[in-house]
């Protein structure tokens, strides 16, 4: 069980540039059907240098031979802590096929698209029951976008009751986004130190009345639920302040708490990790947002309404903050994430909070005692252990890169900072016993290699495409495209 | 249920090895007064059948543009996507996997981005080129972001009122509350009045941004426009969103633009209901480091083998927080894909090709309509395969009564330009037959399609 063999074939594959052959061609263009023209000649460009020319076939075998040397959820456990990387179930991919779905043009008229309205005021309605939210807006393309939407709603808010507030409250455990969203806003970043579960005493402490806003993330980025965090929003209201809820880490609350009844006005959701989207190597995420009763006014157009007649996009909302990006949202994903939640129903959703949190705990219970465990609350969905004790001067890093040898996707390392070489364990629900064991065991084996034979940790990965990549040349001498040699 | 893995025994065993005796304990961290007291309200979980069924049905209640003749365009384009491009992006170890931070094992998604990075460079005719954003609104406005960082004390921005309008809305989303002063600059003959862009000009002013080919189709003066931009020290952001164009005209790079953005929805993505698409940021080496978004790199590994990375990420939020060039944390990965496998198959010739397609069928369509009575081509300059025309019949009743007869004619300009109150935005590509076009220009003028 322990073995590193059985790797198989890795074809090596050059960029399309190199492959390219003149005269080449892989599409088929219908016939002309009606007299042709071109342009007067001084606008028309030359041929584009270097572009690629090659046969289907050739086009096939690179994305192929491409896709051998990654990782994705479908090769084995990815417990990336705060990244949610549950199963992508494949029904998702083929409701969202459906040509009623992808063969929609955006400006349609409203009455002859019923179906896809229906569809988003449908998981409108299912986010703000999950959520505790009477307004969910489906617009923001990815988690930041939501958080950006959100905190310009919080700003509008403030500015429609004659306030000018200039700062926000963010733990150092937060995501890089919290900060850089409320920047974008105009606001100033105050940072509060937290180890563990905040503390009403610490937001008190510079909690005043030029704060716009306190943002958290709940659980936390410990896997803590923030036990105060009523209090902390009493707290951030009476000096009138919002609070902001990241809800990068939904995933361990679904029918357990729901942050629209705790106090919560704001929050966005990732539907590439709670509700199943795929990650697709980078996005296209999707980052609906939630909002209490006060901030309706000023959500971002257009959303989806119910009339007499039928569905609406309500475009006539005069405090709104406007529009966030092209047309309606990502709607091939929200179709997916709808699929997801009238796959699970209500209990399904619930059951697989619960099982995350089990999972979770599982692995911690497994490898307390062989990987340090700096904080000892009891945790959620994910686990963060640090590097404390790890022999021969082997780090966080070299772990990581040694389970890649192992045939595993490392945890999320080196994230939340406030943890010395932190490696974040989130197995997610969809994640069996025996595929557990089985990452436990190879870490426990790691930790023993590293008393032992630590080389075997600073060589890894010798096992994948490539060894070790020099991260620092490439940023030092960015070579960014290809060019002609 | 199938995607809970969890027999009874495995909990119970489970929940042994934790020391707990269920798997309530394991929310004691929870207070009770944040529990939700009862189920949620959601409908019972289906059957993969039934979900299916009930999905089936709402997508059945929409208008498909392959069941209408469709002439909408407008920032979202009906192209015809090759079969090998859904097939390929299906691969699940490219769809299920994440952002690539552990290179070792994504060098799959980091060389594709790599070539996608290249490919929008060439046909831009620009330096660098990110791993995309969300899509060609919100790549506009963070280039105007862009522009007000790196532009010193310069606190303007000119939008032309030719950029989509879509893009204006979302870059005054963007720009709320970072005292940027947004000022439009005037159409003359549906292109960028260039007069009046002289007279805006002035050593505050950051950008100067324009839509190539702008929202009426039209093919702006981008060359002109760079020399007068580029004489007050402003930058040029041209703002692409029908990027088939640029397999046809001068690159915006050629004509001296500093930012190319757009949306690349065109190039094998499906319409989708406008979402997801795929924006592409394209910038002048100089700027290489104030770029929003993520970089994949060239590298080598330990024993001198090529291998890409994500590079200078100490632009990005995950490092720099507050003071990051964006707070952008994806990119359209699933989408960069599509793109890329979408050139790489048309290629050098193939996109020439289909670009000349587009503009012919678009050209036969404004000459037949502008021959009809009661409708008029308002713009004389080149276009490509969109542009605007005017009606003396109100344009929503037009609409319905085209609509009856199977037909999308187009946009209603009237709301974004109420001097074009009866204007028409009409978009032909390579998937209107001459067939349909007849069918339309039948169907303007009063008879049956």
């Amino acid at each position: 069980m322990m073995s590193t063999e059985g790797r198989g074939l890795v074809l090596d594959e050059n960029l399309l540039f190199e492959k390219s052959q003149s005269g080449r061609v892989g599409y088929s263009i219908t016939r002309l059907d009606v007299p042709a023209v071109t342009p007067d000649q001084s606008l028309i460009r030359d041929e584009i240098a270097d572009f690629p020319e090659l046969s289907e076939v050739d086009v096939v075998r690179h994305y192929t031979r491409l896709s051998t040397w990654n990782y994705g959820v479908d090769s084995g456990l990815y417990p990336l802590g705060s990244c949610t990387m549950k199963y992508n179930p494949k029904i998702n991919e083929t409701a969202a096929r459906l040509p009623g779905f992808t063969d929609i043009h955006p400006q349609t008229p409203e009455a002859l698209n019923q179906g896809a309205l229906e569809l988003m005021y449908n998981l409108q309605r299912d986010l703000g029951e999950i959520s505790g939210f009477p307004a969910i807006t489906l617009q923001p393309a990815a988690g930041a976008q939501g958080e950006f939407a959100g905190m310009l709603m919080i700003r509008a808010w403030h500015e429609a009751n004659g306030q000018k507030r200039h700062k926000v409250i963010i733990p150092d455990t937060a995501h890089g986004t919290n900060p850089a969203s409320s920047a974008l806003c105009g606001y100033e970043v105050i940072t509060v130190a937290s180890d563990g579960i905040l503390s009403k005493e610490a937001i008190a402490a510079v909690m005043d009345d030029d704060v716009a806003a306190l943002m958290v993330t709940n659980p936390n980025t410990l896997g803590l639920f923030e036990a105060d965090i009523r209090g902390i929003c009493d707290l951030v209201h009476e000096r009138g302040g919002l609070v902001y809820s990241d809800g990068a880490n939904l995933n361990a609350m679904m029918g357990i708490s729901r942050p629209g009844d705790i106090g919560i006005d704001v929050m966005h959701f990732n539907l590439h990790k709670t509700f199943s989207t795929p990650h697709g190597g980078g996005g296209p995420g999707s980052g609906p947002v939630g909002v209490a009763d006060k901030l309706i006014p000023f959500l971002p157009v257009p959303y989806v309404v119910k009339e007499d007649d039928g569905f609406k996009l309500e475009y006539n909302c005069p405090q709104s903050i406007g529009r966030m990006k092209s047309f309606h949202g990502h709607f091939g994903i929200l179709v997916r994430a709808y699929c997801y939640i009238l796959s699970m129903g209500g209990e399904g959703l619930k059951r697989a909070s619960e099982l995350a949190v089990l999972n979770a705990n599982y692995i911690r219970a497994r490898l307390e005692g062989e990987y340090d465990l700096p904080n000892k609350q009891r945790s959620l969905h994910e686990v963060v252990f640090s590097e404390e004790g790890l022999q021969n001067d082997c780090h966080t890093l070299d772990v990581a890169k040694r389970l890649i040898d192992y045939g595993y996707h490392p945890p999320t390392i080196y994230f939340p900072l406030v943890v010395h070489g932190a490696l974040m364990i989130e197995p997610t629900e969809t994640e069996s016993k025996q595929t557990l064991d089985e990452f436990c065991d190879v870490l426990l084996a790691i930790a023993e290699e590293a008393k032992t034979t630590p080389e075997l940790l600073k060589q890894a990965p010798v096992r994948a495409k490539v060894k070790r990549l020099d991260e620092t040349a490439a940023a030092r001498r960015p070579k960014l495209r290809w060019e002609r040699g | 249920m199938r995607y809970l893995p969890h027999t009874d025994v495995d909990v119970q065993q489970m929940l042994d090895q934790i020391g707990v005796s269920n798997i309530e304990e394991l929310f004691s961290g929870v207070p009770a007064d944040c529990r939700l007291k009862r189920p949620l309200d959601l409908s019972a979980a289906k059957s993969e059948s039934e979900t299916l069924t009930f999905l089936r049905g709402l997508a059945e209640q929409n208008t498909k543009t392959s069941d209408w003749d469709s002439f909408l365009g407008g920032g979202a384009y009906n192209h015809f996507i090759p079969a090998v491009i859904d097939q390929l992006v299906s691969r699940s170890e490219f769809y299920t996997a994440y952002t690539p931070y552990q290179p070792e094992i994504s060098q799959g998604t980091l060389q594709a981005v790599f070539e996608f990075q290249t490919l929008i460079c060439q046909l831009t005719g620009m330096d660098v080129a990110n791993a995309s954003m969300y899509d060609g609104a919100s790549a506009c406005a963070e280039a105007v972001l862009l522009t007000i960082r790196a532009g010193k004390k310069r606190h303007k921005i000119l939008l032309s009122q030719g950029l989509p309008p879509q893009y204006r809305e979302t870059i005054a989303t963007y720009s709320a509350h970072l005292n940027i002063d947004l000022i439009d600059i005037p159409l003359q003959a549906g292109v960028t009045d260039q007069a009046e862009l002289q007279k805006l000009l002035s050593d505050q002013v950051a950008a100067v941004v324009i839509g190539y080919p702008n929202y009426f189709g039209q093919i702006e003066n981008l060359g002109s426009i760079a020399e007068l931009t580029h004489a007050s020290g402003t930058r040029l952001v041209a703002a692409v969103s029908e990027p088939l164009a640029l397999a046809l005209y001068r690159s915006p790079g050629e004509l001296g633009a500093d930012i190319v953005v757009g949306e690349g929805q065109s190039f094998g993505i499906p319409l989708s209901y406008g979402g997801p698409g795929i924006g592409f940021f394209a910038v002048r080496k100089e700027d290489m480091r104030v770029l929003p978004g993520r970089l994949v790199g060239e590298t080598m590994d330990k024993d001198g083998k090529r291998g890409f990375v994500l590079t200078l990420a100490t632009r990005e939020q995950h490092i720099r927080r507050e003071k990051a060039t964006s707070n952008i944390c994806s990119n359209q990965g699933m989408c960069v894909l599509m793109v890329a496998i979408y050139l790489a198959l048309h290629g050098k010739q193939g996109l020439r090709q289909l670009a000349e397609v587009n503009y012919a069928k678009a050209v036969y369509a404004k000459e037949k309509i502008s021959q009809l009575d009661g409708f008029s081509v308002p713009f004389s300059g080149e276009t490509f395969n969109e542009f605007v025309i005017t009606c003396s019949e109100p344009v929503a009743a037009l609409k319905q009564r085209l609509e009856q007869q199977g037909v999308l004619a187009g946009i209603s300009l009237g709301r974004d330009y109420p001097d074009l109150e009866n204007g028409l935005l009409i978009c032909v590509t390579e998937q209107n037959s001459q067939e349909q076009i007849d069918r339309l220009v039948a169907a303007l003028a009063g008879g049956e399609a």
